[in-house]
């Protein structure tokens, strides 16, 4: 009869559950919420579980970045990502993927990031006055500095600064070098990123870097493209409607597709990205040359 | 000797009665659940959250069953009145009281070598999976021996925690007991702010007050040693060693104090 009647009230349970999931959620006004900011605090209250909050706090950082940057939401606030960092950094100050990987997130321009190279800074150098000889973050900030201020100089100097660290690879010094020399170069950044494709340890780095490579590609690939559009219009007088024109005049000899496989598109007379291709932002291609 | 060993088995078998070695079981699918949907969700960091994870959930575990068991060693005795029987026959209450002791230690002792074994074992199991790359990037092998110093500062810490849980009830009702202990355990987590409250204050008086309170409270913030072993810092033999010399000083003045007020009580 027990067994009968909690069989019973599980399935109960389980199918009430079920019920709520199809009905509508409740609004709600904020996307998340930080009860605690300042990390002051929470290292205090934290009492020896410093570094299993720290984890909490970088998985909810992970989650809060992947959520909204797949949310479809017209704004995208990120508005949480770099407290929880600081938390996280905070309470574990030898985090230092939290760093590194924190950086990329809080750089990266709207809608996959919040676009605050400042915070990616800040944050950089927070883990650089606990660790002043980490190669890994100088380059970081390098990068920083390289591909969203456009600051080559700066970017070169933290080059620098890295491969005179002891365990920095031996391609930073060049890296550095060639920086300061060529900065803004399609060429260098390919050779950066190839170089972090091919020597970091961690996967989500490298595929980081691999994405980075095939933007480069699709900058080369456009590039080529809106060769071939001019041509075409030169030859024609007007411009192409698609690529089937361009693949008729025998200047094309298929689709053109960008290196994620998606088709390219026409834009105002210049070949562009799919909207929904993950290569998405791209650099601006007026300064990689 | 003997009769101190009886109390201690007793005690421990009375543990075992009470399911506490249950908690065993919730460790081992924490830690397991955790390896797979840590590694999901953290970006690369599954070792070192799974060596936290751990870390924390073994004191953890550890300090709910020296508080909770700690505190009714000599309670439940009184309670249900077979401290007669027992203080009849020939037992000292010194005896009784560090034979309690003994026997809740031997508990966590035992609790603690199964956690760490199977702490241990996921974190092989993980260190066996990963790719070399991976572990290239890691401060320190999966199964560092060193992460044992930690373990045995937590065991240290925990042992002094139920001398105080087993202090306060002798003479208190086991809330109060329960209460008393978390708070000391608390309060001895913020002693170095107690060190330097002159930095804070301006009377003397509070200063010199707090600077006595943080030399007689309880430090347990310096069995603390789970941020430095996962990192791969060093803690030095010598801070092991000082560190557990403390513990047990504090532990015997703990024992003492619970034998003489145990031995002025009166059960008529």
């Amino acid at each position: 009869m027990t067994t009968v009647a909690l069989a019973a009230l599980l399935s109960a349970v389980v199918g009430l559950q079920i019920l709520r999931e199809g009905s509508a959620p409740l609004q709600s006004g904020e996307a998340g919420l930080l009860y605690v900011r300042s990390p002051e605090a929470m290292k205090r209250m934290a009492l020896s579980y410093g570094p299993l909050l720290a984890d909490l706090y970088w998985i909810r950082a992970i989650q809060h970045y992947g959520d909204t940057r797949r949310s479809t939401e017209a704004v995208k606030s990120y508005a949480l990502l770099y407290p929880l960092l600081d938390l996280t950094t905070s309470l574990d100050p030898l985090f230092n993927v939290a760093y590194t990987f924190g950086a990329i997130f809080l750089a990266e321009p709207a809608p996959g990031g919040p676009g605050r190279p400042d915070q990616a800074i800040l944050l950089l150098q927070k883990g650089l006055k606990v660790q002043p000889d980490n190669w890994r973050l100088l380059q970081s900030l390098g990068f920083v500095y390289y591909w969203w201020h456009e600051d080559y100089r700066t970017a070169a100097y933290w080059f620098d600064q890295a491969a005179k660290r002891p365990g920095a690879p031996i391609w930073m010094a060049p890296l550095a070098a060639v920086t300061l020399a060529q900065g803004g170069n399609r060429a260098a950044s390919r050779q950066m990123w190839q170089h972090v494709a091919q020597t970091e340890s961690d996967e989500w780095f490298r595929n980081e870097a691999a994405r980075r490579l095939r933007q480069l590609d699709a900058l080369d690939q456009m590039d080529a493209l809106n060769r071939l559009l001019a041509e075409y219009r030169s030859r024609t007088g007007g411009p192409a409607a698609g690529w089937p024109d361009l693949v008729r005049a025998g200047l094309l000899r298929g689709m053109p597709l960008d290196p994620n496989g998606l088709p390219y598109r026409i834009e105002g007379d210049a070949a562009a990205l799919d909207p929904a291709s993950r290569l998405l932002p791209l650099p601006n291609p007026a300064r990689l040359r | 000797m003997r009769t101190l060993g009886y109390v201690a088995v007793n005690v421990f078998r009375e543990s075992v009665r009470d399911k506490v070695l249950y908690n065993l079981v919730v460790f081992a699918v924490l830690l397991m659940a955790a390896s797979y949907l840590i590694g999901q969700l953290t970006a690369g960091q599954d070792i070192k959250i799974i060596k936290d994870l751990g870390l924390a959930a073994i004191a953890t575990f550890g300090l709910m069953i020296a508080v909770f068991i700690g505190i009714g060693l000599v309670w439940k005795e009184v309670e249900r009145r077979s401290i007669y029987g027992l203080l009849s026959k020939p037992i000292s209450r010194a005896q009784f009281i560090v034979g309690k002791y003994a026997g809740l230690v031997l508990t966590l002792a035992v609790n603690m070598a199964v956690m760490v074994g199977a702490w241990y074992a996921v974190l092989g199991y993980m260190g066996a999976t990963v790719s070399p790359a991976a572990r290239a990037a890691w401060v320190a092998p999966a199964t560092d021996p060193t992460m044992l110093k930690a373990v045995i500062l937590i065991f240290v810490e925990l042992m002094l925690v139920t001398a105080v849980a087993l202090f306060f009830s002798t003479f208190s009702s086991p809330f109060l007991s329960a209460g008393l202990t978390v708070g000391l355990w608390v309060i001895g987590h913020f002693n170095a702010d107690l060190r330097n409250f002159e930095a804070v204050v301006e009377s003397p008086a509070a200063a010199w007050l707090a600077r006595g309170l943080y030399y007689l409270l309880p430090n347990f913030s310096a069995f603390d040693v789970k941020y430095q072993v996962v990192h791969a810092l060093p803690v030095p033999v010598a801070y092991l060693a000082s560190t557990a010399a403390y513990g047990a000083a504090y532990i015997a003045l703990l024992l003492v104090a619970a034998v003489a007020v145990f031995s002025r009580r009166d059960f008529k």
